[in-house]
């Protein structure tokens, strides 16, 4: 029925000698079945041949500081931190960089390699301006806490006094701050390796390297997807989101405006690694709570949004196959997924002759701004104008999405600020309120009511299986349960970078009523194979379009899930920092469990859904209002630079 | 200056000593590898007991040996002709009058690790020799030293292209040529896996000095005997030196390794010198009480950069140049030698004024040992070697200095 | 930049692909030719390059920013590359530094109001034996005075005419 793939596990483009190592074979006795022993600080440790010294130092449970390296990224070498001493070697090696394939002695704190490591901390601050308490990753900053370990108190080698670079704020969701750049190089490796965007490399030579975008232009300027990948990877506070929680207090403090806040799946997973809880305890209502405290004057859930869009976007797709398959017209198959803006303005950018493709409906954030805009304000009788729409993502993309021209359906902006769950985090923090002791409290009506399907959104592969479960029970006139236990679509699940199923429609029911406008029946569809895939972090998604470029399997799909960022939304660039793969299945596991523990999982089941149907989009699913509403259209951007 | 003049026309000539280059029977190097089988001819180079004239010193032999051993149906031979090291320019010289032997040796080379593509990398700065050099390869093509079954051995084709630098002195270091050959910035690589295994473009690639090469087929055509007969047990063979500086004839000399610091003094009238600065601004600077050491991989190992420095020379200054140049070559990837090296700088600029204390001095010389320790490649690790042995050696000159004080420049 | 001029640049790139290769093992001697025939790779060069290697701009401009003999700023029709090297420097380097810095009435770094001359250090070329040493473009001359510098920029200016003569009869044929 299905089939899981492992297309294109090597995305790197990486110099080749970054890509990780190529180990010939070993003929040393010891290494018997690819296995070498080790000592280490007087430990000894048998390891597979290439495993890096840094990695065996973990098996061992000791602790070698690192800086430019990272768990998602290629490896570097660069920073000089992680430097061990191997016996044997006249120079100290560097433990992210140096695979095992003999057996060796390291030693990790000789007097050797603590005074380098000193030496480079010392050069390091040397070179970075501004003062930690004064700085957004206060407390979360792998410098300060390298600095703490090594007992640095005082600047051997100097400190600036004087900024030496201007900020670059020109871009709506990251901020640019060279002063605190250490030349680790991470976000290089995140954007032209990790996400294949090509924001940042590295400008100059020696002294004067600084990490710049083409032609040191304004972030605003470039080919930047906002993904913010890149933030979540900087050790230090160089790369940061740009912050409206000034403006967000502001409006809350105003008497005369009605503050509404929405919240999206994947915060609730992550916001507890703000408050210091380990990665993986939802506080979904407890969070809730804390927004009433803080004075949102009414909390919804963008799960909602999410039903609704699963709706929109289902309908969509089903109007498309009827296109090919009953009127035989020309129509753009497959259909793309549209809720992710850095995926969004990642098409514009690189394959703008595909936007046809890209699903027309708004992502859940703007659908809900129009909403409440619109529908809400006339049943609460509220001015839209005094209404200030705060929506908590885990993006930073969401923050330029929002401020896309075309965003203002409702007459005004739709949403008027995107808050990251590190910027809500704070906000929390500055109330005075410790997250984790709160109560729990429920959403607000009309719009609190959500299905499990909105929650998945959160994970990548989430958004196909929750619209799968109503696709195929609209069609089937079954419950999805028949097709898979508990709903769950095991095979969207998971970390792997393109997935990729089949489903065949066996048999067909009638058109539901919800749908009846549009479709007189479904036998069109019986006996179809409806194929779909995943694909998340755009260098994944690069694959996937090269793929339908070139006329290959993934052009004979019918819908794909696309997620810029790597895991889908859990791994946005507004969630909590540091990031890694553990990390982010941990949050994954999270939003499952949430899942599981609605009543209503599926988004056609969403009363609230219904109720709106019934209510206000009279004219049903991708009719004239809700077109007007809930769907927009892109601009080819291209990637040129004028 | 018209398009039609010699490009060359506004240097002078080299003074050279008598080399062996000019006495080697030409081609006679590889029509001796032709009739061999690739590990015997590995054997020989090995028994030649040469290391690398490029100034690392790893053993060819073992070089080739490892390329040789690894697994995979393409391979590189590279000639680093990327001579950046301040004070060197006998590689300039062979590549100018020798080229012949170069070309000779890649192709052995190719013939030994079964590669049958090379590359020369010649640096921008000598772009002027890239016409005669074309024309070389040219004519080597139409005599069947280079193509399809080169001197009738079945099997044996190897072709050589040349690709130019850019102007990087980082790009001399043997993986971040390869990096630049790439496409990439000039940056080195980590160290495993080495370029033997894991080089141009993933495959095993050999990377050797111009002058390694010619000597090569210098061991081919003579025998690895003759060679090892020349210089020490340790570092056999003749080695050309490039000679600048305070001396009355500067130029690119041929010695057998070994040679005392006093005896090439000799040679190029250079023997008042107070100083001598071995291996360019990456090597060591020697006092006149050290001129009995000798030029060897066991005692004072180099590329062949010998500065002479006359007895008025200000060895503060020297050091600035040196780490001047550091400053604006290092290729900025790594830490200690991105910063390391504009804080000696900043160090040499505070002895100048006068203004260094001998805590901080000290401070700077433990800097130097960590860049020397745990700069990420060759430059960075050699970079601040010219500072601390102008510091152990002329400590006395450089502390307390008034002269820049005196001019008002405090 | 006119439209047609981007069009003939952009054919011209072209043909150096096909010359060269479309890979990132291109890029170098692509930006080479692109520099010696415009002095300098613009903006949109780089651009149009990266598209044609299936790489980013940005890592374009990495490597054109990483390399002293590539610059996306234009250049001199002459680069006059000066050595400051050890040797060179120990040979009275600054003073010929100093009379080409009044014979062209720039600094270094600079290039002329004309067009014609840039001026910049360089590290080591090569010539010790023989300092203090410079390049115009790919032409060496060594054992520089500051009274030869005269004779070296007059030449640069001859030549240019000779081209620029060559230029006309080109047109006229």
């Amino acid at each position: 029925m299905s089939e899981s793939t492992t297309f294109g596990k090597d995305v790197s483009r990486a110099p080749v000698s970054q890509r990780g190592h190529r180990v010939g074979p070993v003929d040393d006795s010891q290494a018997i079945g690819g296995q070498i022993s080790i000592e280490m600080d007087g430990k000894t440790l048998k390891v597979p041949i290439g495993t890096t010294i840094l990695e065996a130092s973990k098996e061992l449970g000791l602790r070698i500081p690192t800086l430019c390296h990272h768990e998602d990224l290629c490896v570097a070498g660069v920073c000089r931190m992680c430097v061990v001493e191997v016996e044997g070697q006249r120079t100290l090696q560097a433990a992210c960089a140096y695979p095992i394939t003999q057996p060796i002695k390291v030693k990790t704190h000789s007097r050797k390699v603590r005074q380098a490591r000193r030496h480079i901390l010392d050069l390091i601050l040397a070179n970075h301006y501004g003062e930690c308490y004064a700085c957004n990753r206060n407390n979360n900053c792998e410098l300060q806490t390298l600095a703490k370990e090594y007992g640095v108190d005082f600047f051997r080698f100097g400190h600036p006094t004087e900024p030496m670079f201007e900020l670059d704020t020109s871009s709506h969701s990251v901020v640019r701050d060279m002063n605190k750049c250490v030349l680790c190089r991470r976000c290089i490796r995140t954007c032209i390796d990790f996400q294949e965007v090509g924001v940042l490399e590295v400008q100059g030579r020696g002294a004067e390297s600084k990490v710049v975008t083409f032609m040191d232009k304004p972030l605003a300027e470039v080919v930047c997807i906002n993904c913010g990948q890149c933030i979540n990877r900087c050790p230090t506070g160089a790369l940061r989101a740009n912050d409206p929680t000034d403006d967000v207090w502001a409006a809350i403090d105003d008497p005369t405006k009605h503050v509404v806040m929405q919240t999206a799946p994947s915060p609730r997973a992550g916001i507890g690694e703000c408050f210091g809880l380990p990665p993986g305890r939802a506080l979904t209502f407890e969070m809730n709570t804390a927004l009433r405290q803080c004075g949102f004057d009414k909390v919804f859930d963008t799960n909602f949004t999410a039903d609704l869009t699963i709706i929109e976007e289902g309908t969509e797709l089903l109007l498309r196959l009827k296109k090919a398959l009953v009127d035989k017209q020309p129509v753009a198959i497959p259909q793309f997924t549209s809720c992710s803006p850095g995926w969004v303005k990642y098409i514009e950018h690189f394959y703008p002759e595909y936007l046809a493709h890209l699903s027309s409906a708004k992502s859940p954030q703007q659908m809900f701004g129009a909403l409440i805009k619109t529908y809400y304000a006339h049943l609460n009788k509220i001015d839209p104008k005094d209404i200030v729409c705060v929506a908590l993502m885990p993006c930073s993309a969401k923050k330029f999405e929002c401020n896309r021209p075309e965003m203002c359906d409702s007459g005004y902006k739709d949403i008027d600020y995107g808050l990251t769950t590190r910027e809500l985090g704070k906000m929390i923090s500055e109330a005075g309120i410790n997250l984790p002791d709160l109560p729990k409290s429920d959403f607000d009506d009309p719009f609190g009511t959500a299905t499990g399907s909105g929650v998945i959104f959160g994970a990548t592969g989430g958004v196909m299986e929750a619209a799968l479960r109503t696709v195929i029970e609209l069609v089937t006139g079954k419950k999805v349960e028949n097709f898979f236990d508990h709903a769950e679509i095991i095979p969207l699940r998971g970390f792997e970078g393109i997935r990729y199923a089949e489903i065949p429609v066996k048999e067909v029911g009638p058109v539901p009523g919800i749908l009846k406008h549009l479709f007189e029946d479904w036998s069109w569809l019986k006996g179809a194979t409806l194929k779909v895939a995943v694909a998340h972090g755009t260098a994944y998604a690069k694959k996937v379009m090269d793929d339908i470029r070139a006329g290959g399997k993934f052009s004979e799909c019918h819908f794909i899930e696309f997620m810029a960022c790597p895991g889908g939304c859990l791994g946005g660039g507004g969630q909590p920092i540091p990031t890694s793969p553990a990390i982010r299945a941990a949050r994954a596991q999270a939003i499952y469990s949430e899942d599981r523990a609605y009543s209503v999982r599926k988004s056609h089941e969403n009363p609230a859904v219904v109720k709106v149907y019934n209510e206000f989009l009279t004219d049903g699913p991708c009719g004239h209002l809700s077109h007007k509403l809930l769907h927009t259209h892109y601009t080819p951007r291209g990637k040129f630079i004028a | 200056m018209s398009a039609t003049q010699n490009k060359t026309g506004g240097m002078h000539p080299t003074t050279t000593g008598p080399l062996s280059f000019g006495s080697v029977k030409p081609n006679q190097g590889l029509q001796n590898a032709a009739k061999k089988s690739r590990a015997d001819i590995i054997a020989e180079i090995s028994a030649s007991g040469m290391k690398g004239r490029g100034g690392a010193g790893f053993p060819t032999g073992v070089k080739w040996n490892l390329a040789a051993a690894a697994q995979d149906s393409t391979k590189y031979v590279i000639c680093n002709a990327d001579e950046g090291e301040p004070g060197t320019f006998k590689d300039r010289v062979i590549l100018s009058e020798y080229s012949d032997l170069v070309f000779e040796g890649m192709t052995i080379a190719g013939l030994a690790i079964g590669a049958r593509q090379g590359i020369v990398y010649l640096r921008g700065e000598y772009s002027y020799l890239r016409p005669l050099l074309e024309a070389v390869l040219e004519r080597r093509r139409t005599q069947e030293l280079l193509g399809e079954s080169i001197l009738g051995r079945e099997g044996f084709s190897f072709d050589i292209t040349i690709r130019m630098g850019s102007g990087a002195y980082v790009c001399g270091e043997e993986t971040a040529l390869i990096e630049s050959l790439e496409g990439q910035r000039g940056e080195p690589r980590n160290r495993p896996p080495f370029p033997v295994d894991t080089g141009y473009m993933g495959h095993p690639t050999v990377v050797n000095n111009v002058e390694t090469l010619a000597w090569a087929a210098c061991i081919l055509a003579k025998g690895a005997a003759w060679f090892k007969g020349i210089g020490t047990d340790k570092s056999t063979g003749l080695k050309l030196f490039s000679i600048s500086g305070d001396c009355e004839r500067p130029g690119v000399y041929e010695f057998p390794m070994g040679i005392s610091i006093s005896e090439l003094l000799r040679e190029v009238g250079g023997e008042d010198a107070k100083a001598v600065q071995v291996g360019g601004a990456s090597g060591h600077c020697v006092p006149a009480k050290s001129f009995a050491r000798t030029l060897a991989y066991e005692d004072i190992p180099t590329g062949g950069s010998i500065i002479v420095l006359g007895p008025g020379r200000d060895m503060l200054g020297i050091a600035r140049n040196f780490l001047e140049f550091f400053v604006e070559e290092s290729c900025g990837q790594c830490t200690p030698c991105r910063a390391g090296t504009v804080k000696l700088l900043e160090g040499v600029e505070l002895l100048q004024e006068g203004r260094c204390s001998m805590k901080y001095l000290r401070e700077l010389c433990a800097l130097g040992e960590t860049m020397q320790l745990a700069s990420k490649c060759g430059l960075g690790q050699s970079s601040p070697n010219a500072f601390l042995s102008i510091v152990k050696e002329f400590q006395d000159e450089i502390m307390g200095r008034t002269d820049l004080a005196a001019a008002g420049k405090e | 930049m006119l439209v047609t001029e981007q069009d003939a640049l952009r054919q011209e790139i072209k043909a150096w692909g096909d010359m060269y290769g479309r890979d990132r093992t291109a890029l170098i001697p692509i930006l080479q030719e692109i520099q010696r025939k415009h002095a300098r790779i613009s903006e949109y060069a780089m651009q149009i390059v990266a598209d044609m290697l299936d790489i980013h701009p940005v890592e374009v401009y990495g490597v054109v920013s990483f390399y002293s003999f590539l610059d996306h700023k234009p250049k001199g029709r002459f680069v006059i590359r000066l050595c400051r090297t050890i040797s060179c420097d120990m040979h009275d380097k600054d003073r010929v530094a100093r009379q080409l810095q009044n014979d062209l009435g720039i600094r270094f770094g600079e290039t002329t109001p004309d067009g014609r001359f840039t001026l910049e250090w360089a590290n080591c070329i090569g010539m010790c034996d023989q300092g203090p040493a410079l390049l115009v473009n790919d032409h060496v001359f060594t054992r520089v005075t500051p009274d030869k510098v005269h004779d070296i920029l007059e030449g640069c200016r001859r030549a240019m005419g000779v081209h620029a003569q060559e230029q006309m009869q080109e047109q006229l044929v």
